[in-house]
């Protein structure tokens, strides 16, 4: 058959599909996109702007680059996991199915926004921090900084969309996305700077899940301290670690079709067909 | 040619056996009608023909393509209106015909189809504002974005008021001039008598009558029905046997209405007799239709 749209064209619609979606729904930009710069500003008030006593950097320093992994992983793993389910509960993802998109197409155009609004994110943070906060940018590192972000936004959008492939409904990945996230935020440097003295078992949390490592190989990139290119070739092999097994698995394990009984949208319609 | 070539199709879930043996033959550009009660097995044969669904045994052959194993090019030529999919809410009408349309190699044009089925003026619309009946046209324009070969309908007009539908026999009719083949389910009897060339009726998993909207379930030899009221007449003064008296109501069957009709009013005019309420009438589909799930459901 003649006239089938190039793959690259068939991507690039689905890019800038997913990405229009996003920011017609307020709510979900506002929280992936200005509530981490909110807790950076309130983060800076409280705190003040002083250097950190055994980190030896400003609050700003820290706060900015540990914020805008926040942002990126919103932007990724919340986000997909989230919307991905409410669009299997709605039958969207039924209806692409039925369509000659191949499915990693889709997909692909799914992860490409999310890595695109995750980079709006960081430059968010990143410019705000920068602008009024006195926070050091180093050009040296910046290569680092963009090769840990495309590693880390690929590792945490196969996790959301894992998460979408195992949540029964929308409501639950939601559940699921918002109750992993936190509580991670604050076993992996991204909320608290760690004391020195921690807990062994909450270092082995953080260390066991891919956020801290997201957020320290992309700190290192700021680090006033270091003098090197900042490449932290262990923490981005781990992440593509977990990247490639959430991957296989959400490939495994995703379905198109409402879950049978699995959301209430599902049941309002079932209730709504005529005998 | 046929399209859609179907023999001994059997699903199985678990012990549940959803579809027990169906054969099945659409020919090219036809519209053809699946009827049948819910839970009788037409849901799951159609989603086993988009591809949806693997069958556990029989074969079947759509657009030549095995829909179990299909090639990209099946769900080029293919169009599907469900009813459990649905658009993006915060798109509007226009953007979700431009973003599906482009997934097809042969694409009909945004403007032509919301025209087509009449969405006009909800073009820049978010589809979350658009009425029940304005969501399935634009279902509708969806499943014929790529231009399809073979479209496959799943209750396309339920939830429409009476316009509306007429609106969407419209473009349906429109599609079969185009030479389309259409493949319906409905439950609504007049749908399937106005639109189709054939009927299958579905029932536990079986077809269990197929034909033409005039000939299913032996329609076309069933007797005619004359039916009307008279009062203060003496019963036995009729000019033919009533086959049933139902309060008032006298109902004469007849094979020969043209002349048993004349003899009824002759004699109605000469005693000056008023035959109130006279209707004549053959059974309607959705008589056959009743009668034939009723037969398989106390079988």
């Amino acid at each position: 058959m003649t006239g089938r749209p190039s793959t690259l064209r068939l991507l690039w619609v689905q890019t800038v599909y997913q990405s229009k979606l996003f920011w017609r729904n307020p709510v979900s930009a506002f929280f992936t996109l200005a509530f981490p710069v909110m807790i950076f500003v309130v983060f800076s008030l409280v705190f003040g702007n002083e250097k950190i006593p055994y980190l030896e950097i400003t609050v700003a320093q820290y706060y900015a680059p540990s914020l805008a992994v926040f942002a990126a992983v919103s932007a990724t793993y919340t986000n997909l996991a989230i919307t991905t389910s409410y669009q299997r509960d709605l039958g969207i993802l039924k209806r692409i199915r039925g369509t000659p998109l191949p499915a990693w197409v889709y997909m692909g155009g799914k992860i490409i926004s999310a890595t695109y609004i995750a980079f709006i994110g960081i430059v968010i943070m990143i410019g705000v921090g920068v602008a009024f906060y006195g926070l050091n940018v180093y050009g040296r590192t910046m290569p680092a900084a963009i090769l840990t972000f495309l590693v880390g936004s690929f590792a945490f959008s196969a996790l959301g969309l894992f998460i979408s492939a195992v949540a029964p409904s929308g409501q639950a990945a939601t559940a699921v996305a918002n109750a992993t996230l936190l509580p991670l935020a604050f076993f992996s440097g991204i909320f608290i700077i760690p004391a020195e003295d921690s807990p062994t078992w909450l270092r082995l949390v953080g260390d066991f899940f891919p956020l801290k490592h997201f957020n320290d190989a992309f700190f290192a990139a700021f680090d006033p301290q270091r003098t090197d290119a900042a490449f932290e070739g262990g923490h981005l092999a781990y992440m593509v670690l977990w990247g490639v097994i959430a991957a296989a698995l959400a490939i495994r394990w995703f379905t198109w079709e409402p879950t049978v009984g699995g959301s209430t949208t599902r049941r309002r319609r079932a209730a709504r067909v005529p005998t | 040619m046929a399209a859609i070539e179907v023999r001994g199709l059997v699903k199985r879930y678990g012990d549940l056996e959803a579809v027990a043996g169906i054969d099945l033959t659409v020919l090219e550009g036809e519209v053809f009608a699946l009827l049948g009660p819910n839970g009788a097995g037409k849901t799951t044969t159609v989603e086993i023909l988009e591809g949806y669904r693997e069958r556990t045994s029989g074969d079947v052959s759509v657009l030549g393509y095995d829909p179990g194993d299909p090639p990209r090019e099946f769900r080029e030529r293919i169009g599907i209106v469900l009813q459990e999919t649905s658009v993006e809410p915060e798109l509007t009408v226009a953007e979700a015909l431009d973003i599906y349309g482009a997934i097809y190699p042969r694409r009909r044009p945004t403007g032509e189809l919301i025209e087509l089925v009449g969405l006009t003026d909800k073009r820049d619309d978010r589809v979350k504002t658009l009425s029940g009946g304005q969501r399935r046209r634009l279902e509708l324009a969806l499943g014929i974005v790529g231009d399809p070969d073979l479209i496959f309908l799943d209750e396309p007009t339920t939830g429409f008021d009476p316009s509306a539908r007429r609106q969407a026999w419209t473009v349906i009719e429109n599609l079969r001039g185009l030479g389309k083949t259409i493949l319906l389910t409905t439950h609504y009897m007049d749908e399937a008598q106005h639109l189709s060339d054939r009927v299958a009726v579905i029932a536990r998993g079986r077809i269990i009558a197929a034909g033409t909207p005039e000939t299913i379930g032996g329609r076309a030899d069933a007797k005619t029905m004359i039916r009307f009221r008279v009062a203060g007449v003496a019963l036995d003064s009729l000019p033919l046997v009533p086959v049933r008296l139902d309060g008032g109501f006298v109902e004469i069957e007849s094979s020969d209405p043209t002349r048993d009709l004349y003899t009824l009013t002759r004699w109605a005019l000469d005693n000056e007799i008023e035959l109130e309420d006279l209707v004549v009438d053959r059974p309607s589909l959705e008589d056959i239709y009743l009668q034939l799930t009723d037969d398989e459901v106390t079988a």
